[in-house]
């Protein structure tokens, strides 16, 4: 039964939260030097089962029994789980905005010699690990100043200078962009390559493909199943139908394309100035147009200033207006305020719900009816039951699962949030709905549900427009795309002659360049 | 300008503080005729702005971690009631009463560190229960009257350093002394420095700049020896002085070079990601109230010390002098940026304005004024600085911005401008 080269073993681990069981006699065997993907959906127990496995829940929270290199583990921090070289790197990355990035490796684990922080030895073992994640930085720099992909590089220095045997990486390319996720994927090979053994949680079918040696799917907080891949040749399908439970043909609803309606909105030689950098342009000229019952794509790499276009178009919340012109059902308007926006039905859904989208402390109901207030006011009052009829409404049509709409925003999955936040944007009746990432986070479920919902917003002849960096989802639901690259309008073509290689393409191509 | 960096490093805005020091000591030299760099008023600044500062090292601390002490000054003031009240009605020696007064300091900081470590009630709100209950209880155990201090304890609030030696150095030979071993040491660890790094294979270090740099900050540390050294017999630098600089030394190195420093940075520059990294933040947190009260009871013993006797109303506002203090040196409200040697810059700036406008005859109502508009705008300029994504005034001085504009955003692309690109 046992493994000879097993380097890990977790046995039927359970853990129990208040009224939930996260997870459930959940048992992986984990083979040294290999890179083994964990894979589930949003909720499945994964990152649950990585914090007990690195002592983030101490021996005693959770039944069952963890053996690191055939030796019963108690740990009983993330100290005594790193002393044997197990090491978590979370998805919030665990550095320190204002220190060095030398101090930030050895954080936590300093070098101190006769009680003071030895300076010399620690820069001399900065540069030597710096070298082994191929990160070309002085070490004295401070972290804020990096960017996402080498900050992610300086945790796995972290990792590596506590002589770490199994790396775990919890969704280690979420925040990354093509070139640095491709680029941290390397390094773990190379990793691989020096016997270091890494877990990999990641929703990333493609990236699971490309570097693991087994894969274990967890769902409802048990395991389905594990078994060996070969690298480069996994069956994402069976990945899929393991994580869902159910069989998916079709990741999108079907959908017939409508882009004959009538132009809702359009927007000529849109030109945004960054917020704090005078001369910077986030928008550069751009013209397009969204029409009635139409899904309007716009797709583009991070940072290519999608999110600043949609920002400053609603009510300019975002840089500062140099030029153009917005026209909605032909006529020219201003708007230069959130307020004017949404009078004038326009809607925008942020990307970062958390931050942006909801007031985390509000229940379901305030949440819903707060982008239009004045219209559950009665005599200068916010009217409590309109405001209950309203939320009902949405809870129902929405099918926002909840126990009921005073339930604290905070409380429910992402999905659900999202319908919340879809719910509180729809209420004051938009014509033109912007959906900023609008699956971000969320399960395969839940997403499906997103667009059918989608789909309905558009059939009753609202003009949607989906933000969106997931190639497959911009092709699975949007009738017509644009592509942008480097704040500029790089292409437009419709679904039918559309795929993934042509947009990739258009969304690197340089508009106007020398070339 | 890369001569300039060599010779003072890149630190611009601690140099620009410095700067900011030495040309409002200057310029109310200037417009006191000549009353401001007196060997007699230098004493009194120190003598007389050591417990603030010394509060302000703390206060730094608790800043860093992203919290506020408000009690300070009510702790300050009720520990040295303990003290003056030991020794009268308890008749402790005052060796003994001083160690009390040391320990009632801590067991406070105990209490604020419980509170906000164990059960995680905001650094302001605890503290501003202890401003109550402290101030309450200063007044309750004097009975709203002042008590004398035992005498003994004058010397480390108003005393100065022993005369000896020979005459013929028209100085006070213990600051002499103190002057000489400073700019020795200085020198000793610039230059042991310099060569620890060539050691380590780095390029591009002028031995001329170390140079350069010993012998200007050696001759600013002679000038003020000399400054302090040649008042009227009998006068040195003031006790309270030297206690202040051994506790800032003390305090650089706990906060720079160990662990417990590292971690205090870690903390206030986010909290849960310290957390990850296996740093005790409860441990921190705590420790930083405890050392805070501790210095505030320290600082509290040398001003009833000075003054020769406790009163109710001692410490009253002191807290918003060392906040002030920790502000101008450049801390950030949100926690996680602050420096103790920054920090003494600007309680030192805030001294000299006290001082320099009291020369020249200002009111404390136009000194009060002064003082809030000077912090306003110091803060006020690190914001601004920090939106434009500068480091301070003085790269700008220096018209060199490349260094700090690149490292600010190093993920962007260059920007293009419209006319270039496209038409």
């Amino acid at each position: 039964m046992r493994d000879p080269h097993a380097i890990l073993e977790m046995r039927t681990i359970t853990k129990l939260f208040p009224g939930v069981r996260a997870l459930d006699d959940v048992t992986m065997t984990v083979r040294r030097g290999d890179i083994h993907a964990i894979c589930g959906e949003n909720g499945a127990g994964k990152s649950t089962l990585m914090k007990v496995l690195s002592g983030v829940y101490p021996h005693g929270t959770y039944s069952g029994s963890i053996l690191f290199e055939s030796e019963e583990m108690a740990f009983k921090d993330i100290k005594s789980s790193e002393s044997v070289g197990i090491v978590i790197i979370h998805q919030e990355l665990a550095l320190i905005p204002e220190l060095s990035v030398e101090d930030n490796i050895f954080l936590g684990n300093e070098i101190v010699a006769k009680g003071l922080i030895d300076r010399r030895t620690l820069r001399r073992r900065s540069l030597d690990l710096l070298a082994r994640v191929g990160l070309d930085v002085d070490p004295g720099t401070q972290i804020k100043t990096l960017g996402v992909g080498q900050q992610q590089l300086v945790e796995i220095a972290k990792a590596l200078a506590k002589n770490v045997k199994i790396l775990i990486l919890d969704e280690p390319t979420s925040a990354l962009n093509e070139d640095d996720s491709a680029n941290l994927l390397t390094l773990m090979k190379g990793l691989k390559a020096k016997g270091i053994t890494s877990i990999m949680i990641s929703h990333k079918l493609n990236e699971i493909a490309e570097v693991s040696d087994a894969v274990t799917v967890i769902r409802d907080g048990r395991t389905v199943e594990t078994y060996d891949v070969e690298a480069g040749q996994v069956d994402e399908d069976r990945i899929i139908r393991a994580m869902v439970g159910r069989s998916l043909d079709n990741r999108y609803p079907d959908h017939e394309p409508n882009t004959g309606g009538e132009v809702i909105l359009e927007v000529q030689g849109w030109t945004v100035e960054h917020p704090t950098v005078p001369g910077k342009l986030v928008c550069k000229d751009e013209s397009f147009v969204a029409r009635r019952g139409e899904i309007v794509g716009f797709a583009g790499l991070m940072g290519a200033g999608r999110t600043e276009l949609a920002r400053s178009l609603f009510g300019r919340s975002y840089g500062v207006h140099k030029s153009g012109q917005i026209f909605l059902h032909g006529a020219p308007v201003e708007l230069k305020t959130v307020r004017e926006a949404i009078r004038h039905r326009l809607a925008y859904v942020s990307e970062d719900r958390k931050l942006l989208g909801l007031n985390l402390l509000d229940s379901i109901k305030d949440t819903i009816v707060s982008a239009n207030l004045r219209a559950v006011v009665r005599r200068g009052l916010i009217d409590d039951a309109m405001e209950r009829t309203v939320a009902e409404r949405y809870r129902k049509s929405l099918r926002i699962k909840t126990p009921g709409i005073d339930v604290g925003v905070a409380t429910l999955s992402g999905g659900n949030q999202q319908k919340v936040v879809l719910a509180k944007w729809l209420f004051p009746e938009p014509d033109v709905l912007i959906l900023d990432e609008p699956t971000r986070g969320i399960d395969v479920g839940a997403k499906f549900e997103i667009y059918r919902l989608i789909q309905d917003l558009a059939d009753q002849g609202k003009a949607v427009i989906v933000i969106s960096s997931e190639l497959p989802e911009v092709l699975g639901i949007c009738d017509r795309i644009y592509t942008i690259c480097e704040g500029r309008i790089s292409g437009e073509v419709p679904r039918s002659e559309a795929d993934q290689e042509t947009l990739m393409r258009m969304m690197t191509t340089t508009v106007g360049s020398a070339a | 300008m890369n001569a300039v960096k060599q010779v003072f490093g890149t630190d611009f805005r601690q140099f620009t503080m410095v700067f900011a020091l030495v040309a409002l000591l200057l310029g109310f030299h200037l417009a006191s005729g000549g009353k401001m760099l007196t060997p007699g008023n230098m004493q009194n600044l120190i003598a007389g702005n050591a417990y603030v500062l010394i509060l302000a090292i703390g206060m730094v601390m608790v800043i860093v971690i992203g919290h506020i002490d408000l009690s300070v000054g009510s702790v300050a003031g009720f520990v040295g009631m303990c003290v003056a009240l030991s020794a009268r009605d308890l008749h402790f020696p005052w060796w003994a009463a001083l160690l009390a007064g040391l320990v009632i300091g801590a067991l406070i900081g105990c209490w604020h560190g419980f509170w906000l470590a164990k059960i995680g009630i905001p650094g302001f709100i605890t503290t501003l229960a202890g401003m109550m209950l402290f101030r309450g209880g200063v007044i309750w155990i004097s009975g709203s009257v002042s008590v004398p201090v035992p005498p003994e304890l004058n010397v480390l609030g108003a005393g100065y350093l022993p005369e000896w030696g020979p005459a013929w150095t028209y100085l006070n030979n213990s600051t002499l002394l103190l002057g000489i071993l400073a700019i020795a040491l200085y020198a000793w660890s610039q230059i042991s420095t310099y060569r620890r790094r060539v050691a380590d294979g780095e390029t591009g270090l002028s031995f001329a700049a170390v140079i350069i740099r010993v012998v200007l900050v050696g001759a600013v540390l002679a000038y003020v020896t000399f400054l302090f050294g040649s008042g009227r017999p009998g006068t040195s630098f003031p006790v309270p002085g030297v206690i202040l600089v051994a506790l800032v030394i003390i305090y650089h190195v706990i906060t720079q070079r160990t662990t417990f420093g590292r971690h205090i940075y870690a903390v206030g520059g986010n909290k849960q990601a310290a957390a990850l990294s296996g740093v005790s933040v409860d441990k921190v947190y705590f420790l930083v109230m405890v050392n805070m009260s501790f210095l505030a009871a320290l600082a509290g013993i040398l001003f009833v010390a000075r003054a020769t006797s406790a009163g109710p109303s001692d410490g009253n506002m002191w807290e918003l002098d060392a906040i002030a203090a920790v502000f101008i040196g450049g801390a950030a409200v949100s926690g996680g940026i602050g420096t103790v040697t920054a920090t003494m810059i600007g309680g030192l700036v805030m001294a000299t304005l006290n001082s320099g406008l009291f020369l020249m005859g200002v009111g404390q109502d136009k000194t009060q004024v002064i003082k809030g508009l000077v912090l306003l705008a110091a803060v006020a300029f690190d914001v601004y600085n920090k939106q434009q994504g500068r480091p301070s005034i003085s790269g700008r001085l220096f018209g060199d911005r490349t260094k700090s504009e690149t490292t600010a955003e190093p993920v962007q692309i260059a920007p293009t401008t419209p006319g270039a690109t496209g038409q």
